[in-house]
């Protein structure tokens, strides 16, 4: 068995009196596609924002790759780890403006043909870079959103309810643009509450009262 | 020098104009009526009070006291500033250290150049004016910060999720506070002389200082502004924007948001 790319172990989260996460023990094998549902306030994105190092958990240990998260210098580890929001908010003016940014952080230059590349692999045209932000669609926001998280290849994809508001079509490209990551060895936990993706799902963990219903198994 | 002669009658009969302004204010219903006799009874009772120190800091010309009287203007503005820090940590020491550089720095300038000579009745004034511009840019740029990780506070996370050191979470945040808290400054450069004539020049003009000379000053009264409240503003947001995060350069829930 390999080393698992997430381990976590008595993982609990209490913000002021809540306890919203308690006692979560599970392992998550690099490469996995693990699919988190639950009941609306039942943990699952804190879970993610957690994984993210977005928030420290109050108990417990994540490891990932092997190391405690607090080993990582946050940025680097972030830029591995990748979190994409529910309802992603754009920066600046324009799509470029967003597709700059991961270049940026990274001190490097803005290379166009690799964000062209990306924004047609979300079925959006080249003529969208300089388009202004808002007038754009959710579902099109959404997109260069993912594309934005994706313009450099992370070890894991943490998704949290990305596709949810999103038409059918605009649904199918995101899932193939995710499923050819995931055949590309990215890791992929998806928060959801789509009954489809839920049925659908490799490796289903239930979160429920911030506990894991079901641990996941590869 | 006759002509300035204020007799507290007169200043007596400048009462009634507050009086105006009182009576307005009681009328519309606007509500700051305390406000204002408070402002009035402190500006009297500071000025007076400044008046004398002034004098006698003047009379006895030692560098030490103007030295001393300077840090006292600047230790007032940094109290005053952090008023309007609405909580961001260690803002007081923030302020003091923006306030004191931009102001010392500014002067040492003015100094260096034969601009301004260190006699008390030069460097106490111009020191007010400085640590005052620079009060005020401080406070709405810390004004803006607060706003601004308030209501960008998803964007913020953003930048942060996907990978960006604090610099780069908040630089566009930081940005806008410096060129908020230097509008006011950079307003008043734009429109000296067409719309204002403002105080330093008015005052010596009044003195009956040639209105060319007295002009000379005002323009390097106007590049000494523009300077300190730039150096103030972009120290002060550089050390305040760090404040907004915790050791695990996670946006901390000061502002009232909350996350989960």
């Amino acid at each position: 068995m390999t080393e698992p790319i997430f381990d976590v172990q008595g993982l609990g989260y209490q913000n002021g009196g809540n306890r919203i996460l308690e006692d979560m023990t599970l392992q998550v094998e690099k490469g996995a596609n693990l699919t988190i549902a639950g009941p609306s306030g039942s943990g699952k994105s804190t879970f993610l924002r957690i994984l993210a190092t977005l928030l420290t958990p109050t108990q417990g240990v994540v490891k990932f790759a092997g190391k405690k998260q607090s080993t990582y210098p946050k940025p680097i580890y972030r830029q591995q780890v990748s979190y994409c929001f529910q309802q992603p908010t754009l920066f600046g003016e324009t799509v470029r403006d967003n597709l700059k940014f991961p270049f940026e952080i990274r001190n490097q230059n803005f290379d166009e043909s690799k964000a062209l590349a990306a924004l047609d692999s979300v079925e959006l045209k080249a003529g969208m870079l300089d388009q202004p932000i808002i007038e754009l669609s959710g579902g099109e926001k959404q997109r260069v959103a993912l594309v934005r998280n994706l313009l450099f290849k992370p070890q894991v994809l943490l998704l949290d309810e990305i596709s949810a508001g999103l038409d059918v079509d605009t649904k199918g490209v995101v899932h193939r643009l995710i499923q050819s990551y995931r055949e590309n060895g990215v890791t992929v936990l998806s928060v959801t509450h789509d009954e489809t993706e839920i049925a659908a799902a490799d490796n289903l963990l239930t979160i429920r009262d911030g506990k894991l219903e079901v641990p996941a198994h590869e | 020098m006759n002509n300035l002669i204020v007799s507290p009658t007169a200043l007596a009969f400048a009462v009634v104009l507050v009086v105006i302004a009182l009576g307005i204010n009681l009328k519309e219903k606007i509500g700051l009526e305390r406000d204002m006799v408070v402002g009035v009874i402190r500006a009297v009772i500071q000025l007076t009070v400044v008046g004398y120190v002034l004098t006698y800091i003047i009379k006895v010309n030692r560098i030490w006291l103007t030295g001393l009287m300077v840090l006292i203007i600047i230790f007032n503005a940094a109290m005053n500033a952090n008023k309007r820090a609405d909580g961001i940590p260690h803002a007081f020491w923030i302020s003091l250290l923006a306030i004191a550089t931009s102001t010392l720095i500014t002067i040492l300038l003015l100094v260096l150049a034969g601009a301004v000579r260190f006699t008390p009745s030069q460097i106490v004034p111009i020191s007010g004016m400085i640590a005052s511009n620079a009060m005020v840019a401080i406070g709405l740029a810390y004004r803006s910060m607060n706003t601004s990780f308030h209501d960008q506070r998803q964007g913020v996370l953003e930048r942060l999720a996907l990978g960006a050191n604090l610099k780069q979470a908040s630089a566009h945040i930081v940005q806008m506070a410096i060129r908020t808290g230097m509008a006011p400054t950079i307003d008043s450069a734009k429109t000296v002389g067409i719309v204002s004539l403002p105080g330093m020049m008015s005052g010596l003009i009044f003195a009956g200082v040639d209105p060319t000379k007295a002009i000379m000053y005002q323009i390097m009264v106007t590049f000494m502004l523009l300077a300190a409240t730039s150096i103030g503003s972009v120290i002060a947001c550089y050390l305040a924007y760090p404040r907004y995060y915790n050791s695990d350069m996670q946006l901390t829930d000061r502002n009232g948001s909350h996350q989960s």
